[in-house]
């Protein structure tokens, strides 16, 4: 990867923020016509494949949306999506791609079940945010390796992180068929590679009764809006920007480029190591378990937290609504699947094109301000900024 | 362990670590392409899925086998054709999009599986074919001179692109418009004209590589690539950007897989390491890339579309 | 300017919040365990939509008149309905019995991700369903959460041993050490080398129990054979099989066997190198029709006969059942297209005999 290839995207998706609304509303038309492109697209797909376009996403919405048992499962799902988001986000703004979000998760789960092993007699107070901090310590650990492989050896991260997630699956499997394999008389018997079940002081609370929504739905939200604080109201938010606008130029500044890499692909990692955590304490089954493949456990969350921080502007906050969209979108895939029968791998080719279209609609709204705005000078055309000359840009998103 | 240094087993871990690291070798050289001309694919995975399900499918249906890979080919062309207009024409960011273009292949190949095949029948692979005289040489020829057609070519296409790069104009345009597409765009080369061709060329490059993993199993299934794209994305960077350096990775990856296996078929390896095991392809590559240190550059436009000022 | 947005935004966020929370307590009791009722969720409607994973090609009769005494059966099961292998068994399974029980069935098919698998568990609980299958032992913890919360619905786990000791929860499992057996002595037999490549995903389960047999059957006929099974880490990598399956072949193996989806990767270098293979879970001969020698085909018909006939007896649970060759739950079928020796076949049948009569005992 480039010091710059992702910078050209922050300064698309900050451009609205820089001059309020009116701009907002241009940088987020991509979106919508790209939903809509998408759905378009889908609906000629279910036609061809001989159902009902309107029958499907009308299973499609009330699987997602109807009801608020439906509503809490999306949000369920979305809690995942939305912590790997958020961690696409830090690393993202400091230009580095994190695509070990899969193995990072899996580290996390590993991390906050071998602690809720240990330590099971905790009350719920001590051992919740124990757990937590357990898995925000795996994943941390898992994204500090490909980033301090970077800073130190210019190892690139999308071949370490990738590497990273093939040995991630294989220490899950490891582990939860030996060292941590369920033992008790009742267990399938080594049949799954699963844990048993963790304390239940070590669970996370229902919130709603009836619905599925527990404390891991808040939490996630809060995570989110700290990180937005993080970013664009710390000076080590502005750090990391910086480096993310330009690596040369925030050097020549007396930052420390290197550890600010290291610490945004660390902080990453502990997203999603979260995100594992919460899998493990908010699942139904209330242990960790897979079927042997990582996305068995993580449901490609670490994938599919790209595209939904991607849809978020790679904004913690859009994230939020991102996250709860997508998190719809899966949950209703299945309701799709059984009304129709039309695969739910549907949604996934939908997602894509929606990605795709999102970027490439991004760059003839781009190009339509651009003719606009030239008219009153040369000064604001570029979306990228030029080499060199990164400051201005780096005050663009927040700080102006 | 000494079993495992008998020439024969020694001769056919080779041999299968040759074709098994020709996916990975494809994929990669066809990323190479296009990154040396300054455009980063993510979406190999997807195309490479796409392929596979095209070349399933065609062989199903026609037992045409050459027809089955010139269609996996095409379907990699035509992805190309996808990518370079979201990447060069449209000017999308490159990591983003190609992740979109992964979803898209993973998710569609799925469908149109599921929904035109379903019950997985196996199709006739790609025999063997010896080459004639080498194949006599003792344990070389077992090694490398008994492979199917796909491995041949692959393996041929090292020295061509690499020629191809270093040696001709068309290597030259595309080397500047990855390193300064200004100054390129400057003498009157089309940036985006040459970053379509490579990109082009690249996926279908890609959609061999999605064609020669359909022959070795023989069989499609939903995500049969288990994201192999995106190792052979990594093997570009393990090569810095060098053919030969890209190959030496993917037979480094494939061999060190098939050596695993062997072990374990042998006993060698005991049961209750069998996974740890499993991650010693990743771990090696990574760690070779560290040991190396090797600190080539990488071409300097890489990712970013081109945009002329003014 | 954008501060302004922010502050917006983060007004507007804890209100979503809080709007979703109170959404979810305004549509109250909602989940209604076993409610006939028509649920507002429409993902309910299998049997009217031709929903390919219901693999019901017989439901053209609606017949209304016999709504009451309909079953409501769902599947959800990890791989797809025509895997040729562990779902594909019991799909076939229950549409077996979709007249003699009138069922409704619906499948949810590649349910591989845990989680989301749970979530599909309980809103088939929640819609009015008499019988859940769960089939992977995978889904069984989630069984073991969610049926104390639905009394009313009896749900079905397997393969596994343990119905959690709950009322409403069947269990059932399949002793494949035993087909395991009989292939593996046959395969010794088949061997002129002596050394058998045998492939499976990662050594748990189902996957293990057969391989087990497999070997120990193997063993009993030649004692020195060479049996070293090889676990590739992954259920579904095609390529990483049929690479474990050439390293055998290298290695000298003459006959080859193995479990898990991905193994027609290794099927296909059977047949390339005209190889006897043995199959399991499900008939493979289609895969290879000279190479197959036999596959052991589970069928869980009787067991879900038994299941289904307790249910409408009122008893939601609480027996854990067994295929074995002994009951037909699972059976070997050998394949006419490959010229099996007769003294193979011989030993391979008395063996089957040896193991229901139970003068043959086969290690676990």
């Amino acid at each position: 990867m480039s010091e710059r290839d992702l910078d050209g995207l922050m300064a698309v998706t900050d451009a609205g923020r820089r001059s309020g609304w009116g701009r907002f509303l241009l940088t987020w038309f991509a979106i919508p016509t790209a939903l809509l492109g998408a759905l378009l697209l889908g609906a000629v797909m279910m036609l061809v494949l001989g159902a009902n376009p309107v029958t499907g996403y009308v299973a499609l919405l009330k699987g997602a949306f109807g009801g608020s048992y439906a509503l809490s499962s999306t949000a369920i799902q979305a809690v995942p999506l939305l912590l790997v988001g958020v961690g696409i986000c830090i690393a993202f703004r400091a230009n580095v791609f994190n695509i070990g979000g899969e193995g990072q998760i899996a580290m996390g789960g590993l991390a906050g079940a071998a602690t809720a092993l240990a330590l099971p007699d905790l009350p719920s107070i001590v051992l919740i945010p124990l757990v937590l901090t357990a898995g925000a310590t795996g994943g941390a650990t898992w994204g500090a390796i490909p980033g301090i492989f970077k800073a130190k050896y210019n190892v690139n991260e999308i071949l370490s992180t990738i590497m990273l997630n093939l040995v991630a699956v294989q220490v899950m499997n490891f582990l939860l068929a030996g060292p941590m394999v369920d033992q008790s008389p009742d267990s399938v018997g080594g049949l799954i590679p699963e844990t048993k079940i963790l304390s239940p002081s070590s669970q996370l609370p229902i919130l709603v009764p009836g619905t599925q929504l527990h404390l891991g739905v808040p939490i996630a939200v809060i995570v989110a809006v700290c990180v937005y604080v993080l970013l664009w109201r710390t000076s080590f938010g502005f750090q990391l920007r910086s480096v993310g606008l330009s690596r040369s130029a925030s050097a020549y500044a007396g930052m420390p480029v290197k550890r600010t890499i290291t610490l945004a692909m660390t902080l990453s990692g502990a997203m999603c190591g979260i995100a594992g955590a919460i899998l493990v304490f908010g699942s139904i089954s209330h242990r960790m378990v897979t079927d042997g493949s990582l996305t068995g456990f993580t449901g490609s969350a670490g994938f599919n937290g790209i595209v939904v921080a991607l849809f978020g502007g790679l904004n913690p906050l859009w994230t939020i609504f991102s996250a709860f969209f997508f998190g719809g979108l899966i949950v209703g895939g299945s309701a799709l699947q059984v009304a129709t029968g039309v695969p739910s791998d549907l949604v996934t080719a939908l997602s894509g094109i929606v990605v795709v279209l999102v970027v490439s609609l991004e760059y003839l709204r781009r190009r339509a301000r651009a003719r606009t705005i030239t008219l009153a000078g040369p000064r604001a055309a570029p979306a990228r900024p030029p080499s060199g000359d990164p400051f201005p840009a780096v005050e663009g998103p927040g700080d102006e | 362990m000494n079993q495992f240094f008998t020439l024969d087993v020694l001769t056919v871990t080779v041999a299968s670590g040759i074709a098994l690291a020709t996916p990975f070798l494809l994929a990669a050289l066809g990323e190479t392409i296009g990154q040396r001309s300054g455009v980063i694919n993510l979406g190999v995975d997807g195309i490479m899925l796409l392929a596979a399900f095209a070349t399933y499918y065609t062989a199903l249906r026609t037992e045409n086998l050459l027809l089955a890979i010139l269609a996996g080919a095409a379907t990699g062309t035509l992805m190309g054709v996808v990518t370079a207009l979201v990447s060069v024409t449209l000017k999308a960011e490159q990591g983003i999009s190609g992740i979109g273009v992964y979803l898209f292949g993973l998710g569609f190949s799925a469908l149109l599986f599921q929904k035109l095949v379903g019950t997985p029948l196996p199709i006739a692979t790609l025999p063997p074919v010896g080459i004639p005289f080498l194949e006599g040489i003792p344990v070389i020829g077992g090694m490398f001179f008994r492979q199917s057609l796909l491995v041949y070519l692959a393996f041929l296409l090292v020295p061509v692109v690499t020629f191809v790069l270093n040696r001709t104009t068309y290597g030259l345009k595309i080397r500047a418009v990855g390193e300064n597409p200004a100054a390129a765009d400057s003498l009157g080369v089309s940036v985006e004209r040459i970053r379509w061709s490579t990109l082009i060329i690249g996926s279908t490059f890609s959609g061999l590589a999605g064609a020669s993993l359909l022959m070795y199993g023989g069989i499609f299934q939903v995500n049969l690539t288990q994201a192999e794209g995106f190792i052979a994305v990594a093997l570009v960077y393990f090569g810095a950007w060098r053919p030969v350096g890209v190959m030496a990775g993917a037979l480094l990856y494939g061999l060190v897989g098939v050596v695993i296996l062997t072990w374990k078929s042998l006993g060698i390896i005991p049961l209750n390491a069998s996974d740890l095991a499993a991650t010693a392809p990743a771990v090696i590559t990574v760690l070779a890339l560290l040991f190396l240190a090797r600190r080539f550059r990488q071409p300097a436009a890489l990712g970013r579309p081109y945009e002329r000022e003014g | 300017m954008h501060r302004h947005l922010d502050r917006k935004l983060s007004l507007i966020l804890p209100a979503v919040l809080v709007a979703l929370v109170a959404a979810s307590c305004g549509g109250s009791s909602t989940p209604a365990p076993a409610s006939s009722a028509p649920s507002p969720s429409a993902a309910a409607a299998p049997s009217t939509a031709p929903s390919p994973s219901a693999a019901a090609p017989a439901s053209s009769e609606p017949s209304p008149s016999a709504a009451a005494t309909t079953l409501k059966v769902a599947i959800v099961a990890p791989s797809a309905v025509n895997d040729l292998a562990f779902t594909q068994s019991m799909v076939e399974a229950v549409n077996k019995l979709k007249g003699k029980f009138n069922l409704e069935i619906a499948v949810s098919d590649n349910q591989f991700v845990v989680a989301t698998a749970a979530n599909v568990i309980q809103t088939y609980a929640t819609q009015g369903f008499n019988l859940i299958i769960a089939h992977g032992s995978q889904y069984g913890s989630t069984i073991q959460q969610l049926a104390p919360k639905f009394p009313n619905v009896s749900f079905a786990w397997g393969t596994a041993g343990s119905t959690f000791d709950l009322p409403n929860v069947f269990a059932y499992q399949v002793n494949s050490n035993e087909g395991g057996y009989v292939q593996g002595a046959m395969a010794a037999m088949l061997s002129k080398s002596k050394v058998l490549g045998v492939i499976g995903p990662i050594a748990v389960g189902d996957a293990k129990l057969y391989v087990d047999g497999f070997c120990a059957g193997a063993k009993s006929v030649a004692s020195s054979i060479s049996c070293i099974p090889v676990y590739t880490g992954s259920f579904s990598d095609v390529s990483l099989m049929a690479a474990a399956a050439t390293t055998f072949v290298a290695n000298k193996a003459d006959v080859l066997s193995g479990t898990a989806q991905a193994v027609v990767g290794a099927i296909g270098i059977a047949k390339t190198n005209n190889l006897p293979w043995f199959g399991t879970q499900w008939t493979q001969v289609s895969l290879a029709p000279s190479n197959v020698v036999s596959s052991q085909v589970y069928d869980w018909s009787p067991i879900v006969d038994e299941i289904l006939t307790d249910i409408k007896g009122g008893k939601l649970g609480g027996t854990t059942f067994t295929a074995t060759l002994g009951n037909d739950g699972a059976v070997i079928q050998f394949n006419a297209g490959f010229n099996l020796p007769a003294e193979v076949k011989a030993k391979a049948d008395s063996l089957i005999k040896g193991i229901t009569d139970g003068s043959v005992s086969v290690p676990k």
